[in-house]
């Protein structure tokens, strides 16, 4: 509760300190502030510490597994905001507007990591969708920036209203919005249940961007401003991905053999397009959206696993992609070339934020001694636990063995490639500092995952 | 009333929506489109809600079962309002450097 009302209040907050302040500097370190402050309430939170009672009526429960993901989810902001706040001045004049719109987002994913009713569901959907529309579309000039935005809000709308209509036809038959009273053990599901549970399942699969409803995400990732197409790819995907596991665990949890078939589909389908179609990239924007759909399917396992493994793992998973992610992001948007060539003779010129890069492709990819192995181990492991889950299984390690492929490329770029002096970038010491710690995070993680999975437990 | 007549209404509504959006290059018709299905949705919460309360005022008078989906109702249509304002500042954005609403001319991402 302490970071669902202060992330609204640093909303409210950061939209006027537009008016008051007027150095951009201060404006963004009042913004690392709030981040800092949202990150230290939500731990004391976790600490037993609650400064605000509300009487939710049982609509939001704040318990171990969402309160540790919101620190993960504000621990990202934070550092996104340390690397990337300063990129956002180039975007548009409206400055504070942004960090304000990110602050009423992080008090969605509050939200949507916490509901414990259909209506918070949707609302914290809804606050997470809203705002991001706006900062799409916040290159105000730019035709690709409008057209992502337009696009973005059309679909948004679309598949929310297919979740309101799932919604609907759920309460019907059940009476209720309350999530746990959804299904209960050896009863038999109607017609109008199972077609509520597939809208959702279609609406959020929408959400997530998991195939075949991903055909927004490349063209919204690549039209957006790229500081903020790596808040939306990590942080935000990661949160919906949270609602989805458990709406489908603790709403829908004995229904699990009827609704198995179609996570088998849509991972299948998932992992397959977005590590194919990454392949034949040539810019590094548009990769790591292709990359960002392949790395869904891979949290998809969770999903179709739906036991203790799964839950640990797309912890584990959203902290190992969104650190990764972020990083690569916050180097993208310096440079001048988004292609794979912008990249080469880049070790060259920056040898240390090239080696970090590497950090972080090689975690995405799935190296061992990196968090991203330990996370797509932990998948897999989910995955082995689940009845006939061996043939997927050897799918996604197919799959994640193409994913070196592109990934790789960067790094081939950087250290083997002749390149000219536009791989040269500006970066100030802070930057560096907290690359350099991000980095020794995702490897700290890959050599003790119980530093993080120890909270889930305490 | 049969609650059929009120699912048979709101699913056609709601088919309409859909198959507008689908169908219609215009995206101001698009955007009606979406809000017509979520008017669908409303009545049909309305409805169902209205079900629900009937069948637990049967057996005691001051029940206030079913009475949720109304507020349900409220949230979304202020949801709603709140993307009508997103949105509408998104087409006269789009509107300012096109000098059109037609979403055939989204076509500048797909290389």
């Amino acid at each position: 509760m302490n970071a669902l009302i202060l992330s609204a209040a640093l909303g409210v907050i950061m939209m006027f300190s537009g008016i008051l302040l007027k150095s951009k500097s201060a404006i963004r370190m009042l913004a690392i502030a709030g981040a800092a402050l949202l990150l230290l309430v939500n731990l004391a939170e976790m600490n037993g510490m609650v400064l605000f009672h509300v009487n939710t009526r049982g609509m939001i429960v704040f318990d171990q597994f969402g309160l540790l993901f919101n620190t993960i989810a504000f621990a990202c902001t934070l550092l996104y905001f340390i690397l990337s706040g300063k990129d956002m001045e180039k975007v548009g004049n409206n400055f504070s507007d942004y960090f304000a719109l990110i602050f009423f987002i992080c008090c969605g994913i509050t939200l949507t990591s916490s509901f414990k009713s259909l209506l918070i569901l949707f609302l914290g959907i809804e606050i997470i969708s809203i705002p991001l529309y706006i900062l799409t579309g916040s290159d105000k000039k730019n035709l690709k920036s409008n057209e992502a935005s337009l696009k973005y809000f059309l679909l948004g709308s679309f598949s929310t209203g297919i979740m309101l209509m799932g919604i609907a036809l759920i309460y019907g038959t059940r009476g209720s919005f309350d999530v746990a009273r959804l299904f209960g053990p050896g009863e038999v599901p109607s017609v109008l249940l199972m077609a509520g549970l597939l809208l959702l399942l279609f609406s959020m699969a929408f959400k997530v961007s998991a195939a075949p409803f991903h055909f927004w995400t490349p063209d919204v990732y690549d039209g957006a401003p790229t500081v903020f197409t790596s808040y939306m790819a990590t942080v935000v995907k990661a949160a919906v991905f949270i609602a989805f596991i458990r709406l489908f665990d603790e709403g829908f949890g004995f229904l699990h053999p009827n609704w198995k078939i179609f996570f088998v589909i849509i991972t299948v389908a998932t992992l397959f397009i977005g590590n194919i179609t990454a392949v034949f990239q040539q810019s590094v924007k548009r990769m790591l959206a292709y990359s960002s759909i392949a790395q869904a399917g891979f949290m998809m396992l969770a999903l179709f696993a739906m036991n203790t493994d799964a839950k640990e793992g797309l912890l584990l998973y959203t902290t190992a992609y969104c650190l990764a992610t972020i990083g690569i992001f916050a180097v993208l948007v310096r440079m001048k070339d988004y292609t794979f060539d912008g990249f080469n003779g880049f070790a060259k010129h920056q040898p240390l934020l090239a080696g970090v890069l590497t950090v972080f492709l090689l975690s995405l990819a799935g190296i061992p001694l990196t968090g991203g192995f330990i996370a797509k181990f932990y998948m897999l492991k989910a995955a082995m636990g689940a009845s006939q889950g061996l043939g997927l299984l050897i799918f996604a390690v197919l799959m994640a063995a193409v994913s070196v492929y592109y990934y790789f490329r960067v790094i081939q770029a950087m250290y083997f490639k002749e390149g000219e002096e536009n791989a040269r970038i500006e970066t100030s010491a802070g930057f560096r500092y907290t690359l350099v710690l991000m980095a020794a995070l995702i490897i700290l993680l890959g050599v003790f995952p119980n530093l993080l999975l120890g909270f889930f437990y305490f | 009333m049969l609650i059929n007549y009120y699912i048979f209404l709101s699913l056609a509504l709601f088919c309409i929506g859909i198959v507008g959006v689908l169908t219609r290059r215009n995206a101001i018709i698009i955007f009606m489109c979406i809000e017509l299905m979520l008017n669908a949705v409303n009545l049909l919460l309305v409805a169902f809600s209205k079900m629900h309360h009937l069948t637990a005022a049967a057996a005691d008078p001051n029940a206030i079962a079913g009475t949720d989906a109304q507020i349900f109702v409220f949230f979304i249509m202020v949801v709603a309002a709140a993307e009508v304002s997103v949105g509408l500042a998104i087409i006269v954005m789009m509107y300012r450097n096109v000098h059109s609403t037609d979403v055939n001319f989204l076509n500048r991402l797909k290389h």
